[in-house]
């Protein structure tokens, strides 16, 4: 056979993965490695999908997704920033966020058009800036700063060839929550040099401390943003695989058109069960954001008592604790734990080079879990001195 | 503070103070002190556990028994109401809006105990006008928590 495309051929799989295909080999692992909710997805969600299937509601939606969904979102969006976009032509329903931050790329990037990307990063935004043929710029969040980015080393990442430079907090892996100040800033270099904004907001949800800054809403923004935010982690929805973008006209317009041609829409029952998340699933949405909030607080004083230096993340559901100390790489770290120890946790080069000394261990996970996990690493750090 | 302690234990009475601290970012004294004040105060009553009776093979009859009550001078529903709540088989008495002015909830070894029990000692009180036995056949959810098994396998990933 000929070969396949050169660029997918040797493009590297995800560096998550390697840690997945060793554990799943193993038993009684506890793992803090999962990127999603422990909550299964509230019961009134599920039930109004039910209901959606039992009424046949089984067919092709308009590529755009459903009308009264584009609709619920736009005004949830209204009323929750006070941002306004015509559920007709402005918002467009994606199979998750995964693709629209996909369509995003393809529709923004010519051969060569560079984007700015903050490592240590969700493991596609390199690949969705790279497959479409574009070149992924990166920046590095330091320790330092909490793992935020500074906004001066953005602005010398900007080339002539710049076309975007994507945000996104609270971060996945790090569990930082940029202030209004950064994000200011940020969006002041784009307006200067003509960028767009690529702004995934998925766990704007879970913020614990203060308010979630929605990037289109700062000064400038709003025309040269495009939002990218969805179901998975504000109400447990992952494997549903609906999310939504919303941005000037222009660009949805355009995504729309990819999307028509590759996807044609996202699942009706899964648009169907969004509509009941958005209109009345506030309360669950807010009591897994609490729990969430106090097991963060669980696990990050965890770490401290073993040893390691760890920040209390702002947002999502990860800490990202330093295990320089122990002499390991983050790696090394990771394999020995798992290893030895039966704790699963990925290592932050899987999010970019810069996470090396890092580990990202995800809260979404039973308390019962994470002390265990907090045991046996305790152990396991105890054990290296 | 106190209604993030309660929420907690509600859930789990034996939560540690410890653990309620770090859960809501407090120190295990303060929490220790806040718990002892609502105990003192019979905010929190006292701790029980929740068994699920059927599988610890207790075989063991409920019945809510929709009690109808003509409150007179003198003796109002709150009398009443006193009065059936002192027998032990009485599980749970409240005063409710409809139909019925009391529900009450009468447990007993066997049917005929509880009935017994319904025609001897509730119906020939004062006040009483009627009385409606439903005997519990099968308990699905009790105060937040499902006694039906159904496993719900999430089959979640473990690295993602
Ligand atoms: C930062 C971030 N963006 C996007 C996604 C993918 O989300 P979706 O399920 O909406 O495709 C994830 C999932 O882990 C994520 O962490």
């Amino acid at each position: 056979m000929k070969p396949i495309s050169q660029t997918v051929e040797h493009y590297p799989p995800s560096g998550i993965r390697k840690f997945f295909d060793i554990v799943s080999q193993m038993d009684d692992v506890v793992s803090l490695g999962v990127g999603e909710p422990d909550f299964v997805t509230p019961w009134r969600i599920r039930e109004a999908a039910i209901n959606s299937l039992e009424r046949g509601r089984t067919s092709y939606t308009s590529n755009w997704g459903l009308l009264e969904l584009r609709r619920v979102i736009s005004r949830y969006l209204e009323g929750y920033s006070g941002l306004c976009y015509n559920p007709e032509n402005s918002v467009l329903i994606t199979v998750g966020v995964s693709e629209g931050m996909d369509l995003t790329m393809r529709t923004l990037l010519n051969p060569g058009d560079e984007v700015i990307i903050t490592e240590p990063c969700y493991v596609s935004y390199k690949a969705c800036v790279e497959l479409a043929g574009g070149k992924a710029v990166t920046v590095e969040a330091k320790k330092e700063r909490d793992f935020v980015v500074d906004p001066k080393d953005i602005e010398a990442a900007v080339t002539d060839k710049t076309k975007a430079v994507l945000v996104s907090y609270p971060s996945n892996p790090t569990g930082a929550v940029a202030d209004k100040k950064t994000l200011r800033e940020i969006v002041d270099i784009a307006v200067k040099h003509d960028l767009y904004i690529v702004s995934d907001e998925i766990y704007d949800r879970l913020v614990y401390d203060g308010e979630h800054v929605s990037v289109p809403t700062l000064p400038g923004a709003f025309e040269r943003t495009v939002l990218l935010n969805g179901f998975s982690k504000a109400y447990a929805m992952t494997g549903w695989r609906i999310g939504y973008a919303a941005g000037p006209t222009e660009v949805i317009k355009n995504m729309m058109k990819i999307h028509q041609y590759t996807m044609l829409c996202a699942p009706i029952n899964a648009q169907n069960a969004a509509i009941e998340a958005i209109v009345n699933g506030a309360k669950d949405r807010e009591d897994m954001r609490r729990e969430y909030g106090r097991r963060r607080r669980v696990i990050v004083k965890g770490f401290r008592e073993a040893g390691l230096d760890c920040f209390m993340p702002g947002g999502a559901f990860y800490a990202f604790p330093n295990v320089e100390s122990t002499g390991l790489t983050s790696e090394e770290f990771c394999e020995k734990l798992l290893f030895e120890h039966k704790v699963a946790a990925v290592p932050g080069t899987a999010f970019g080079a810069c996470g090396e000394g890092n580990i990202r261990c995800s809260y979404a996970t039973s308390i019962e879990d994470i002390v265990t996990a907090i045991d046996r690493i305790k152990a396991f750090v105890a054990g290296l001195k | 503070m106190r209604e993030q302690i309660l929420e907690i234990l509600r859930k789990d009475a034996r939560t540690s103070s410890e653990m309620i601290a770090d859960l809501i970012g407090s120190d295990a004294e303060t929490v220790a002190k806040e718990i002892a004040e609502m105990e003192e105060e019979g905010v929190i009553r006292r701790y029980k556990t929740i068994i699920d009776r059927e599988k610890a093979g207790d075989e063991r009859v409920f019945a809510f028994i929709d009690v109808r009550v003509s409150p007179t001078r003198g003796v109002g529903f709150d009398d009443v109401a006193r009065r059936i709540y002192r027998y032990p088989e009485v599980h749970s008495v409240y005063l409710v809006s409809g139909d019925y002015d009391l529900r009450v909830v009468v447990e007993g070894e066997t049917m005929k105990e509880v009935a017994f029990f319904v025609a001897d000692k509730l119906s020939t009180l004062d006040g009483v006008l009627s009385t409606q036995s439903n005997f519990l056949l099968k308990k699905y959810k009790e105060d937040g928590d499902i006694f039906d098994d159904i496993e719900e396998d999430t089959g979640r990933l473990l690295i993602s």
